[in-house]
């Protein structure tokens, strides 16, 4: 029998604000421990909720980014839970009534060979609701320490329709979600940080059976790429198990990503009964249309539309859209030097930022927001090999200048004397006839049509230039010479 | 002769500091010195921190002589429940849980008196995490009516009441979920109101049952109360659930507000049970107000017989949520025994919480627990609308409803500790107003024939409170009950 796998995801992650969700108290990471708490987030007696109206504009604009219907009310509710990271061992989530429900998440699979764009597809959420994050224990030998700085983070829970069948498409669903809300501005997404994290409910069945087999949850997937290795494991692991005319259990797994091994947490039998109820702390906020259209007017144009628009706007081959897309800083660096740089010049840009400036940003470990070249300098050493007042060897060498020093290009070129001269004419021309004379089998196929041949005899010429003859300037020479033999 | 300063009441007291008649120090040492006089039998008190009493004495007179003085309460001692947050006090909640715990932040209501100059002093005995009705559930043993010692001042807010009784204090805050402010006030002989759910600001307050808990104040006299009121209601950012509303000058507005109104009897408060001294004196206190010109017209409350069913679902269902941060992790007892985490859990709590504590969280868990949800939280939530509906119906037709505060004047202590459900009935004319959310008071309308007081309750309209002062104030003038004091 053939089987699928059926691919749920849950993804948590941090949303960016400058406080913590319920009370004032700075949000951050990397912090000295138990530093960012106050008598709200250590759940002093007598303390009380007060929502962070930040976090909840975030997670409308991240429903609006991913075409969810928004709840006309924002209701909460406790989760009760008896656990050392969590300080009133209660979590305010959202249950009955999650502030976003339904919308998708555009992916794209990978395409045949990597310049070519795979399939995309929408894959169906379930909702998104806003819940605060607990604390971090770390584990010693004969105890366990508490830090409370994470407590109190707002974190969003983004729930898909178990709607995707394989490891790749998990993978593929985990980077659009990230690209999407890092271009929203919600969350870094570092999983490192614990920013974004993932936990998948996997199950199997016959090809062609609607119902859901039985599900196991997979815990731990702390970066993406062990969400791809976590869920092809398990999906393996599950074929087997039936293959091998056993039984599949309901249960929470723990993927170990550094083995490739998972083990079961807890079976069904062992599943918290939360005894969720409203919490009655605080009151349910009313979301108008107002509200949701001053969000809208926030929300940037997706990556994936981005993408569409870079391909068909500005003609850059779709490897270089796939290097620009992902950081939507870089996507708009490109945007402004394609404008400046002027039509036709778009490719050349995107090679730049592809090829030099990504390998020098990555070389110094420099922020992008640090680089100090500019899209208009970039548009103008552009413009300068363009007209072929540079060659491209030079034009490397004023790149790397411009990056260090973030000087224009027409400075640098004046400074270190780089200009493709603009050579004697008369001495051109007897670089020519000397290259011609030299090469008389070159010249015979060239007469006979064979017009490549005309690049044999450009190698002694740019010798005997010492490299600054400008090559658009020496092909015309050479033609015009050749035509008149 | 007048009365010695320890009983007398804000509004005499507040004009003899400003004429300069007497200082804050003088007030507060007579406090002080009553105090040790009565404590001993009384047990109002879980703690009381005598130099940081009179330092704010000394503050407030260093004030007053600069001409800065704060107001009415600018030198008043009043005291505080143990559940109210008072940076660097003890609170305690009465538990054995909380016995070391000391606040580091105050409560809004404790920024708000601070605000006014009063003079904060003494941690008040109640029932513990404030459920009870007697103060017999306190950790550290009950607190004594000053009326007779060998009978119960109420509760939960019981500590607060025998402390202002035997002039241990000037006013006294307390809280009230099912009827812990208005209860021991009757039972103790004082006006005790419990205001609109909204209008003070629950933060620093211990939680109990977050819906139905709210601070409020116990006074010798309706104008007392609306002095303390006026200090501690308004809007608190740091509490989701408190109301934005236009804080009238409640004190002023006693004499503005002269009726005569419309007063409802919900017959279904005068049923089985109503001891008849109480309803006598009730009966008698509304023919009172039908001599002043009000209209007096029976009313029914139809869902009453199920406020105390509702009641026990919901308050415990939240109480056993808002009380499992009390895990012995960060803060308050944990046990010696504990040799993982679990057992830091269970032993913490069975060692730290009394039995009716461990009663309320047993039950709140299960009405919460999956399957039973609906049938016990969620339909008591609907109950609870009717219950709010029956009121706001009766509002149609009167300002203001006339009932007992307590079914029974002060029983003896032990008398009903071993019976739950005995003790449950003790708030059956209360819970159904924090049910509500409305605000009530009770002021004393007299005593049974063995010299125990009697409470008559008024409810009133959502954030009218000055019109339930008013109300109250009207009866007062006209009776002497507030300034008898007992002989202790």
């Amino acid at each position: 029998m053939n089987y699928e796998a059926v691919i749920g995801l849950e993804v948590h992650i941090q949303i960016k604000t400058h406080s913590k969700v319920f009370t004032r108290v700075g949000a951050g990471y990397g912090h000295e421990p138990n530093t960012l708490t106050d008598p709200v987030v250590l759940a002093l007696p007598g303390t009380l909720p007060v929502m962070n109206k930040a976090a909840l504009d975030a997670i409308i604009k991240a429903g609006l980014l991913l075409g969810c219907e928004i709840a006309a009310v924002c209701k909460w509710d406790r989760k009760q839970y008896f656990y050392p990271d969590s300080p009133k061992n209660y979590q305010i989530s959202q249950y009955d009534q999650p502030i976003c429900i339904g919308g998708f998440v555009e992916i794209e699979l990978p395409g045949s060979a990597r310049n070519v764009m795979g399939e995309h597809k929408n894959i169906p959420l379930t909702r998104i609701h806003l819940e605060e994050d607990v604390g971090k224990l770390n584990h010693h030998v004969i105890d366990s320490l508490v830090d409370y700085n994470r407590a109190g983070t707002p974190l969003m829970e983004i729930v898909s329709d178990p709607a995707m069948h394989t490891a790749e498409e998990a993978f593929a669903y985990l980077t659009s979600i990230r690209n999407t809300m890092i271009y929203g501005g919600i969350s870094d997404c570092d999983m490192e940080k614990g920013q974004l994290r993932c936990d998948a409910n996997i199950s199997i069945r016959p090809v062609g059976e609607t119902k859901l087999g039985t599900k196991v949850e997979l815990k731990n997937l702390n970066s993406i790429s062990f969400v791809r290795d976590g869920i092809a494991h398990e999906i393996k692991r599950q074929l087997a198990v039936v293959a091998a005319g056993g039984k599949l259990i309901q249960e929470t797994r723990d993927y170990d990503g550094q083995t490739g091994t998972s083990q079961s947490l807890r079976s069904k039998e062992m599943a918290h009964d939360y005894r969720y109820f409203p919490d009655p702390d605080l009151m349910p906020v009313h979301v108008d249309v107002a509200w949701k259209n001053s969000l809208r007017d926030t929300c940037p144009e997706l990556p994936f539309d981005k993408q569409r628009r870079f391909l068909s706007e500005y003609a850059v081959p779709y490897t270089i859209t796939s290097v620009l897309i992902p950081e939507r800083k870089l996507g708009d660096f490109f945007e402004a030097a394609a404008k400046l740089a002027g039509p036709g010049r778009a490719q050349a840009v995107g090679n730049w930022i592809a090829n030099d400036f990504l390998r020098e940003l990555g070389a110094g470990k420099i922020a992008l927001a640090a680089a100090k070249i500019t899209p208009a300098h970039l548009a103008a050493l552009v413009q300068l090999v363009d007209a072929g007042t540079l060659l491209n060897a030079a034009a490397k060498e004023v790149f790397a200048e411009m990056f260090a020093t973030g000087e224009a290009p027409a400075a640098i070129v004046a400074r270190l004397g780089l200009t493709a001269s603009a050579t004697d004419a008369g001495e051109l021309e007897t670089w020519c006839r000397d290259a011609i004379a030299a090469n008389p089998k070159a010249l015979t196929e060239f007469k006979a049509g064979k017009d490549s041949a005309i690049n044999a005899f450009k190698g002694p010429i740019m010798k005997a230039a010492k490299g600054k003859a400008n090559p658009k300037l020496v092909d015309e020479a050479l033609r015009r010479l050749l035509a008149s033999l | 002769m007048s009365a010695p300063l320890y009983f007398q009441t804000i509004a005499g007291l507040s004009a003899q500091l400003a004429a300069g008649r007497i200082s804050s120090v003088e007030l507060t040492q007579s406090v002080i010195a009553r105090t040790k006089v009565v404590e001993p039998r009384v047990h109002a008190f879980n703690s009381f921190d005598e130099p940081d009493a009179l330092t704010q004495a000394a503050a407030s007179d260093v004030r007053r002589a600069a001409g800065e003085s704060r107001g009415p309460l600018d030198g008043i001692p009043v005291g505080l429940k143990d559940v109210i947050a008072v940076s660097g006090q003890p609170l305690t909640a009465s538990s054995k849980m909380l016995a070391n715990f000391v606040s580091p932040y105050d409560a809004t209501a404790t920024e708000n008196l601070q605000r006014a100059g009063a003079v904060l002093h003494g941690r008040l005995n109640c029932d513990e995490f404030a459920m009870g009705s007697s103060t017999e559930n306190s950790a550290f043993g009950p607190a004594h009516n000053p009326w007779d010692l060998t009978r119960t001042p109420g509760g939960s807010s019981g500590g607060s009441a025998a402390a202002l009784a035997s002039g241990a204090a000037i006013a006294t805050l307390g809280s009230d979920t099912g009827g812990s402010i208005r209860q021991p006030a009757a039972l103790c002989g004082l006006v005790g109101l419990k205001p609109t759910y909204g209008l003070i600001s629950r933060y620093g307050l211990i939680a109990y049952a977050s819906s139905l808990d709210q601070i409020g104040p116990f006074a010798r006299t309706v104008e007392d109360a609306a002095i303390m009121l006026g200090a501690i209601a308004g809007h608190d950012p740091r509490d989701s659930t408190s109301f934005k509303t236009e804080i009238p000058d409640y004190r002023a507005e006693l004499k503005n507000r002269r009726g005569p109104w419309k007063l409802g009897i919900p017959k279904e408060y005068f049923g089985a049970g109503l001891d008849p001294e109480v309803g006598a004196a009730v009966e008698k206190a509304i023919a009172f107000y039908k001599s002043l010109g009000c209209e007096i017209r029976e009313v029914s409350l139809p869902h009453t017989q199920y406020c105390l069913d509702a009641y026990y679902v919901i308050a415990t269902a939240e109480a056993s949520s808002n009380l499992a941060r009390y895990d012995g992790i960060r803060y308050g007892h944990r046990s010696k025994e504990a040799k993982n985490i679990l057992d830091v859990y269970q032993h913490s709590r069975a060692e730290g919480f009394g039995d009716e504590v461990k009663r309320r969280i047993i039950l709140g868990t299960y009405v919460l627990s999956s399957g039973f949800y609906d049938a016990y939280y969620l339909r008591a939530q609907k109950v609870r609308t009717l219950i709010r509906q029956d009121f706001l119906s009766a509002y149609r037709e009167v300002d203001a409803l006339v009932t007992p505060t307590s079914p029974i004047p002060a029983f003896k202590l032990g008398e009903k500790s071993a019976d739950p459900l005995a003790m449950y009935l003790c708030d059956i004319y209360t819970i159904g107003v924090n049910l509500a959310g409305l605000p009530a008071l009770s002021l004393p309308c007299g005593f049974t024939a063995s010299g125990l007081p009697i409470g008559l309750q008024l409810i009133g309209q959502p954030f009218r409170e000055a019109d339930l002062l008013a109300t109250a104030h009207a009866y007062e003038q006209a009776h002497d009950w507030s300034k008898r004091r007992p002989a202790l």
